[in-house]
């Protein structure tokens, strides 16, 4: 069971969902992503478990939606533009305080962009993406082991904060091939109280599943409690992994596909005797800005590399708040940072 | 000796109503709610309230129920009976709501035959949001967004989605009913219990029962010209009766 096997991340994603504990999966074919919706039509009727290709992604979110409200674990894919067309949904069950998961492999944009890797959705993903004051955790791996190793999590912090969770990979995750164990981190799911599903009515009064308040200060109430939530999440689920960062003249923030990048430059850049570290989150939100912020001053510098023209370093201003200056470099729509040009910015940094 | 001939279905709350004067909606909640008891499915139904006027269906439906977005009944349903198929699964919804912005949702759950009802409420109006337009306004007819009437060489000729559903392979039962008097009403709850019944017995396909219901505060007229409209007026461009099954 514990062997490693050759995957693509997609194919990885899709059979950890499925030892996760997934009940029904619901997708709409967009690349770079169509290997999960493909494997699951496979192998969900194999296990007895829901698979339906929906007519879109509006439609997919919802049937997710609906699978979610009577307690089962939902899951639905797509790829950048089909998560815009989920946002409507995202929003109603971050409001209706719904658990599921949604898997981004994110490609170039805006508008139908292209089909080639990107990480240009980290605003959508980090502050809501649809309408209304919410957030979902937003959780980041950098090799396809990891990207199994997250769909455990990801059903478990649904489950445990009744909301949707997003992983987040791009068009390099899915489609690059590494030898993984999607059994790593497989776990019985964790137990929560799930006395608010819909169905079985007996003994109870009827359950209402709902993002809709009116009358005075209710949504505002209901918002105050989503908000407490929140604050807990950003309080005890921050996760990253920081790698030569204790002595680092400069530290490289990068997730995903462009930390694997960055770690090479940095090697080469070690070599060379520079004092280069890496600070990898893992959740994007909660963003892990405590632990960035710890490690700003002292002379330090940070750059952060991203296949997108500047999203998450934003993010890392705001936590470094002016105590060391940031950088940035990065290219999209589809075009991917080269090791050697992540190098002469290393170097450009620490002259 | 007096006999008990009539009382509050169980699955029906007693509460004050926030519906017009002369609106269908009471009526079909209460039809859905007899029906419900009817067939002792209380505790294996789920209803699906939508965006619209019954938006709040769930105040008076005395049943598990969920909220969803505008339009996206069928696809929650679809989600919601793919998990739990030993649950009688209905979703309610208006014709804004059905033929316009869920007209790809209703479309693919007929088309796949999903094994849910829907309760097309068609009163030919967006009750909700003040009386605008809706894919079912009948040619002339005046809306808030059509304020000369609606003309069909500019807005298009009222939708029949009974009709158009009913031609897919996937939609095994569609009936047009009208809440206009006692005999018509009776055939409405008729043609909801025959839906729901579709599902306990686990007939596949879609099943799907339109009312043409009144919307008396939004087509400027008493609750009694109301029904007098849809009986005169509305069943020429939405006949009654069985399409399918």
């Amino acid at each position: 069971m514990s062997e490693k096997v050759l995957m693509c991340g997609n194919e990885a994603v899709a059979e950890a969902a499925i030892q996760a504990g997934l009940d029904a999966f619901f997708g709409y074919p967009i690349t770079p992503q169509n290997e999960i919706p493909e494997y699951m039509s496979r192998r969900m009727p194999e296990e007895g478990r829901v698979f339906v290709q929906s007519e879109s992604e509006i439609a997919a979110i919802n049937m997710v939606y609906g699978a979610a409200a009577t307690g089962a674990r939902a899951m639905t894919s797509s790829s950048s533009p089909g998560i815009s067309l989920k946002q409507e949904g995202i929003s109603y069950l971050a409001g209706s305080q719904l658990p599921a998961v949604i898997v981004n492999m994110m490609r170039g944009g805006p508008g139908l962009g292209n089909i080639e890797p990107s990480q240009s959705d980290y605003f959508q993903a980090t502050r809501g993406g649809g309408h209304g004051d919410y957030y979902h955790i937003a959780l980041a791996g950098n090799s396809v082991q990891e990207m199994a190793d997250l769909m455990y999590d990801a059903f478990d912090l649904a489950d445990k904060y009744r909301g949707p969770v997003m992983v987040i990979g791009d068009g390099i995750l899915a489609q690059m091939i590494e030898p993984v164990d999607v059994f790593a981190k497989k776990r019985p799911p964790i137990q929560t109280d799930k006395s608010w599903a819909l169905g079985n009515l007996k003994d109870r009064s009827p359950n209402i599943v709902n993002s809709l308040f009116l009358g005075d200060n209710v949504l505002e109430n209901h918002n105050l409690r989503l908000q407490a939530k929140y604050q807990i999440i950003r309080d005890t689920e921050v996760r990253f992994e920081a790698t030569d960062t204790e002595d680092a003249d400069l530290i490289v923030v990068a997730y995903g596909i462009a930390s694997r990048i960055a770690s090479s430059a940095i090697r080469k850049a070690r070599k060379k005797g520079l004092k280069v570290g890496l600070f990898r989150p893992i959740t994007l939100w909660p963003f892990p800005a405590k632990p960035i912020a710890a490690l700003a001053g002292q002379g330090r510098k940070f750059l952060a590399v991203e296949l997108s023209y500047g999203q998450m370093v934003e993010d890392v201003r705001l936590a470094v708040n002016g105590a060391s200056p940031v950088d940035f470099y990065g290219r999209a729509g589809g075009s991917v940072p080269t090791v050697e040009a992540v190098l002469e910015k290393i170097e450009e940094n620490l002259k | 000796m007096s006999t008990l001939v009539y009382e509050k279905p169980e699955s029906l709350y007693d509460r004050k109503t926030h519906y017009c004067p002369g609106c269908g909606h009471g009526v079909a909640h209460r039809l859905i709610a007899e029906t419900i008891d009817e067939l002792d499915i209380r505790h294996k139904t789920i209803g699906i309230a939508p965006v619209g006027c019954s938006v709040l269906a769930y105040n008076y439906l005395n049943i598990d129920m969920v909220e969803v977005a505008h339009g996206r009944a069928p696809a929650v349903a679809t989600g919601m009976k793919r998990v739990k198929p030993d649950h009688i699964i209905f979703a309610y919804q208006g014709d804004g709501d059905l033929a316009s912005i869920g007209c790809a949702e209703i479309m693919h759950a007929a088309h796949r035959g999903e094994d849910i009802t829907v309760i097309f409420v068609n009163n030919a109006i967006y009750g909700m949001t003040g009386g605008q337009m809706a894919p079912t306004t009948m040619v002339g007819q005046i809306a808030s967004t059509c304020p000369n009437g609606r003309d069909p060489l500019k807005e298009g000729y009222p939708m029949q989605m009974a009709e158009i559903l009913s031609i897919m392979p996937g939609a095994t039962y569609i009936e047009r009913c009208a809440i206009t008097d006692p005999a018509n009403i009776r055939k409405t709850k008729k043609a909801i219990k025959h839906a729901f019944q579709r599902q306990l017995d686990g007939e596949n396909g879609f099943n799907m029962v339109e009312i043409l219901s009144p919307c008396p505060t939004y087509w400027r007229m008493s609750p009694v010209d109301a029904k007098k409209h849809i009986t005169e007026q509305m069943t020429k461009t939405f006949p009654l009766g069985k399409l399918k099954g």
